[in-house]
């Protein structure tokens, strides 16, 4: 699955800044199928890890309010170009999600 | 007396160490717990059960809580939204809609060097607060604003 995720990370200033683009729908569970009029099951990621060199530097829980095809940004100081830094998702069924990207 | 005082400071040490001893085998399964999905806080309808059950009450109200948000949002269904604590010591982070049929939305924990910021993109159900709360050395820190919204984000 890993086209489904873009990722990114640049050194700015002695800082890494990585942003994370996932490809999914983020079903809410709340909304109905306009033909059915049924509800659509929830499908949404709800676990994130981001690792640096393999050591977790963030650790996140998501629930259904995170935007379809969601996007995170965040910051790692001590690291150099070279690096690597990794994500790992899964979703409410299970799906994982996986990327990496090496610190330009 | 002195005599029974006595067998009675025994035992109430043995129970002592009885109680240590559940409450260390209690602590085993909640730090399990730790690592599995927070359900009962993602699930909480009100905003005040969704903020205790993901232990962030009793916030103390802080500015150096940075919250970036747009005032108006046109599409509640893509909000983009960033925050930076500047208190130090920070350890987590997590975003609350308190209009939004389960207000909380995230919860971010930081380690290894990563900085107390997070950018991302939230789901709006209408005009409500927008609440960033985080924990730094065993204490909650808590700032909101409000973003309005023209066009809702959740349900049908």
């Amino acid at each position: 699955m890993a086209e489904a995720m873009k990722m990114r990370a640049t050194m700015e200033g002695g800082i890494v800044d990585v942003k994370v683009l996932i490809q999914h729908d983020m079903e809410t569970g709340l909304r109905k199928d306009t033909k059915t009029d049924k509800l659509i099951p929830a499908h949404f990621i709800n676990q994130v890890i981001a690792t640096l060199n393999g050591k977790i530097v963030l650790d996140a829980q998501w629930g259904i309010g995170i935007a379809k095809n969601p996007f995170i940004g965040f910051r790692i100081k001590d690291a150099k170009p070279g690096d690597k830094v990794g994500i790992n998702a899964v979703d409410n069924l299970g799906t994982k999600f996986d990327g990496e990207v090496v610190v330009s | 007396m002195n005599k029974l005082r006595r067998a009675f400071l025994k035992n109430a040490g043995v129970v002592g160490t009885v109680a240590i001893a559940i409450a260390a085998a209690l602590l085993k399964p909640v730090t399990v717990f730790a690592a599995t999905w927070n359900s009962r806080a993602f699930t909480s309808k009100n905003p005040a059960d969704a903020i205790n059950n993901s232990g962030y009450g009793g916030a103390t109200e802080s500015s150096d809580i940075l919250i970036k948000a747009p005032d108006i949002a046109e599409n509640g269904a893509v909000v983009p939204i960033s925050a930076t604590s500047n208190i130090r010591g920070t350890t987590s982070m997590a975003i609350f809609v308190e209009k939004n049929p389960t207000p909380m939305i995230a919860d971010f924990k930081f380690s290894n060097g990563a900085e107390p910021y997070i950018s991302t993109r939230i789901k709006m159900a209408k005009t409500s607060i927008v609440r960033v709360s985080v924990k730094a050395g065993g204490i909650n820190y808590t700032n909101s604003r409000e973003v309005k919204v023209t066009i809702g984000g959740c349900g049908g």
